[in-house]
């Protein structure tokens, strides 16, 4: 039987076919950001006047702001007024003709990750004018959802036909004014997914943007808000474990759960946008605000983030404990190696009464990277009996790369009980050398060693994404021993 | 099988060995004692290839092969097994995954088919039995958390797995209750036949009431002073090695 993973992937390759895109594929605008710039967007995607408003406001309140410097990490300024802030979707065809016109680095990586070989085509951005059989399991499953009364589309179809649940619920976790990127997302958005679980429901199958035809291709300022009605529940995949060609440095993604009265929400990301040459050449920043409310009492959100791409990674999934029993959780894997530098953690802000909160995170550092910590365990006055565990681990592979934690904890209310551990280890050379003595290459023994060090994050991964994820950190880490 | 010949080798610019010269057949178990610092524990990791050691003189032959110009891993797929002292702990890596990839890594090495999941299960099964472990240490991560004895235990179940042409122990005696000894001394005879060889570090005799060496060594100063049977061991335990002249810190006491 051809499982949904196998035969709707080929589907990602069709270009976007729904109506008021393709009309506008001709235009493009000059680099450069105004309030004239946002209404031509709004006016492009034929958007009703509140989500006009919603961006202009948005964007007066991102002029008021500083881009952050308060992160553990360094690159060059960011000119905002040399971005491009609306192309339409481009057309499979102005991307390489065939597959020699590919990176060979990138194309070594898909063969190393096992990727089909028509799949390497789309991930590369090929132009594919075969003709795919898998329509009709993509509509398989539409219909299947639909059965559920889940809706699941890009977000700017949301717009046109669920505009009550988009106004209701869009910045009402993450607001425009939260911090300078989600602002700037706000204002300039071009596309990202919608879910909306109704009540009651367990939808059916996971969610991934796999399944969304031009997922791939959302682009810089990615929105995603998904909303879970009283009693339901949903898993959802993001991202790719392969990394995608893109010419975008700077990715600023915004990502909104809301969970209602006794519902979870289950996240899932892989990340392996392009981190670079090993020079530090390249590479994607990826500035990204992810946050989940647990509005509910006896509601849950868990993220679920395994981090090995972009060159810069700043990123926060958290999770605000308002229901009263909510519970948030956190399992991460970040790995750099070469330049890479990520700054990631979460934040779990503690409001309602015995809400409780799990932190995992495992840190890797390979070559000359840098990684760090961040994290936010915050418990209101309210918050009775609020529970938090924190792990926090570091593994190093080598001499050359740093490992940093900063956790922060304000409690407000004497009821709560925090706990914090954290531990720094090296891949040592015991380790390294029991391995080879029992036959295993040095590179299988250290990516080996890392894996056990992340199995209490990948075993809160879907199992296919688990699979996947150990393979990736096996093709991030390669040459990382000498 | 194996043929030292004067070997000369150093730890941060300290010579250990000091013209070694040892020859082992196929078939036999030799036995090397010697008092702390002699040597012994250089000898099996020169052999097996560990970092930090330099080979400053003489040569190594393994069926033929210089072994120094192996790799480390190369050595282990060759059938050159190295019982640790003291084995390290892999968090997080099960006990079956890290076997299942060092023998199917052995085994395409040696141009075999890799073993099937099931397959595999079955022999670690049987394996572990014949160490007394319980089937769970399968899945516990290697070595973590388990103690003294059961780490070597594990390091003799790992060596009936991977069945190896020269086993190197590495004072796998030390810190041993006697029935672990007796455990551990099973298993060693059990993989004893005509084509494997077995080298025994250690530093008391103890062991050797259950694993009956062919020939014993007496290592002092990195050279081997003396060479007998099994009856220069129970010498040895009698007079100490004091009766060789040899200084030793930590008399024989068993």
């Amino acid at each position: 039987m051809a499982t949904p993973e196998n035969s709707v992937d080929k589907y990602i390759k069709r270009e976007y076919e729904a109506g008021f895109i393709t009309d506008i594929e001709s235009d493009a605008l000059e680099p450069g950001l105004n309030e004239d710039v946002i209404r031509f967007i709004s006016a492009k995607k034929n958007e009703p006047e509140f989500m006009l408003n919603w961006r202009l406001k948005a964007y007066r309140e991102w002029q008021q702001m500083e881009e952050p410097e308060w992160a553990h990490v360094h690159y060059p300024k960011i000119d905002y007024n040399d971005i491009i802030y609306y192309s339409a979707p481009k057309s499979q065809k102005d991307g390489p003709k065939s597959l020699d016109e590919v990176d060979p680095e990138l194309l070594k990586t898909y063969e190393k990750l096992g990727i089909p070989l028509h799949e390497r085509a789309a991930l590369a951005g090929v132009a594919v004018d075969a003709v795919f059989d898998s329509v009709s399991v993509a509509t398989t499953f539409k219909e299947k959802l639909a059965d559920a009364g889940v809706i699941f589309c890009s977000i700017s179809e949301a717009v046109q036909n669920h505009p009550e649940l988009v106004e209701k619920y869009l910045g009402s976790v993450v607001p425009t004014r939260d911090n300078f990127f989600a602002s700037l997302n706000s204002a300039v958005f071009s596309d990202g997914s919608f879910v909306y679980i109704p009540k009651g429901v367990r939808c059916p199958m996971e969610l991934s943007t796999y399944f969304r035809i031009n997922a791939a291709k959302t682009g810089q300022f990615e929105r995603t808000l998904i909303i879970a009605d009283e009693g339901s529940y949903v898993s959802y995949l993001e991202g790719c474990t392969a990394p995608m060609r893109d010419e975008n440095q700077l990715h600023a993604a915004v990502v909104e759960l809301v969970a209602l009265e006794g519902a979870e929400i289950k996240y899932s990301t892989v990340q392996n946008w392009y981190p670079g040459d090993e020079e530090g050449r390249g590479g994607i920043y990826n500035f990204v605000t992810k946050r989940g409310l647990c509005a509910g009492a006896h509601s849950k959100i868990s993220w679920t983030q395994v981090e090995t791409g972009s060159a810069i990674t700043w990123k926060y999934p958290s999770v605000i404990l308002r229901g009263d029993h909510s519970v948030g959780e956190f399992y991460s894997v970040a790995l750099t190696n070469n330049l890479q530098q990520a700054d990631t953690g979460t934040k779990m802000i503690h409001m309602g009464k015995n809400t409780k909160s799990t932190i995992i995170s495992k840190g890797i550092s390979a070559g000359r990277s840098d990684a760090s910590y961040r994290g936010l365990v915050r418990v209101g006055p309210k918050a009775e009996n609020a529970r938090n565990y924190t792990q926090c681990d570091s593994l190093l592979i080598g001499d050359k790369c740093g490992a940093h934690t900063f956790p922060y904890i304000e409690s407000k209310n004497n009821s709560a009980v925090v706990e914090h551990e954290a531990t720094t280890s090296k891949v040592s050379d015991e380790q390294l050398f029991l391995c080879r003595q029992r036959g295993i290459d040095a590179e299988r023994a250290v990516s080996m060693i890392v894996n056990g060090f992340c199995k209490e994050v990948f075993k809160e991964l879907p199992m296919e994404f688990a699979v996947e994820a150990g393979k990736l950190l096996e093709v991030s880490l390669e040459g990382s021993v000498g | 099988m194996l043929s030292i010949k004067n070997l000369y080798a150093r730890v941060e610019d300290k010579d250990i060995l000091k013209g070694l010269t040892l020859e082992v057949k196929p078939g036999e178990v030799h036995a090397i004692m010697g008092p702390n610092g002699s040597g012994k524990s250089t000898l099996t990791h020169v052999l097996s290839g560990r970092d930090g050691y330099e080979v400053t003189e003489g040569e190594v032959t393994y069926f033929g092969k210089d072994l120094l110009e192996l790799e480390p891993e190369d050595r282990a797929r060759e059938g050159i097994f190295l019982a640790f002292q003291y084995p390290v702990e892999i968090p997080g890596v099960s006990n079956i995954q890290f076997l299942r990839t060092a023998m199917n890594s052995i085994r395409k090495y040696r141009g075999e088919e890799e073993l099937d999941a099931a397959s595999f299960l079955k022999l670690a099964r049987q394996k572990i039995g014949m160490v007394n472990l319980d089937p769970a240490f399968l899945k516990r991560g290697v070595n973590e958390g388990f103690s003294g004895g059961e780490k070597k235990r594990n390091e003799i179940m790992q060596m009936l797995m991977l069945e190896p042409k020269l086993a190197l122990l590495d004072e796998t005696d030390s810190g041993l209750d006697i029935d672990a000894l007796q455990t551990v001394a099973n298993g060693v005879n059990a993989l004893r036949s005509p084509d494997r060889a077995v080298i025994l570090v250690t530093h008391y005799q103890r062991l050797l009431n259950y694993i009956v060496p062919d020939y014993v060594h007496v290592l002092a100063n990195g050279r081997i002073v003396k060479s007998g049977g099994r009856e220069l061991a129970l010498e040895l335990e009698e007079k100490g090695y004091g009766w060789l002249n040899i200084d030793d810190d930590e008399k024989s006491v068993v």
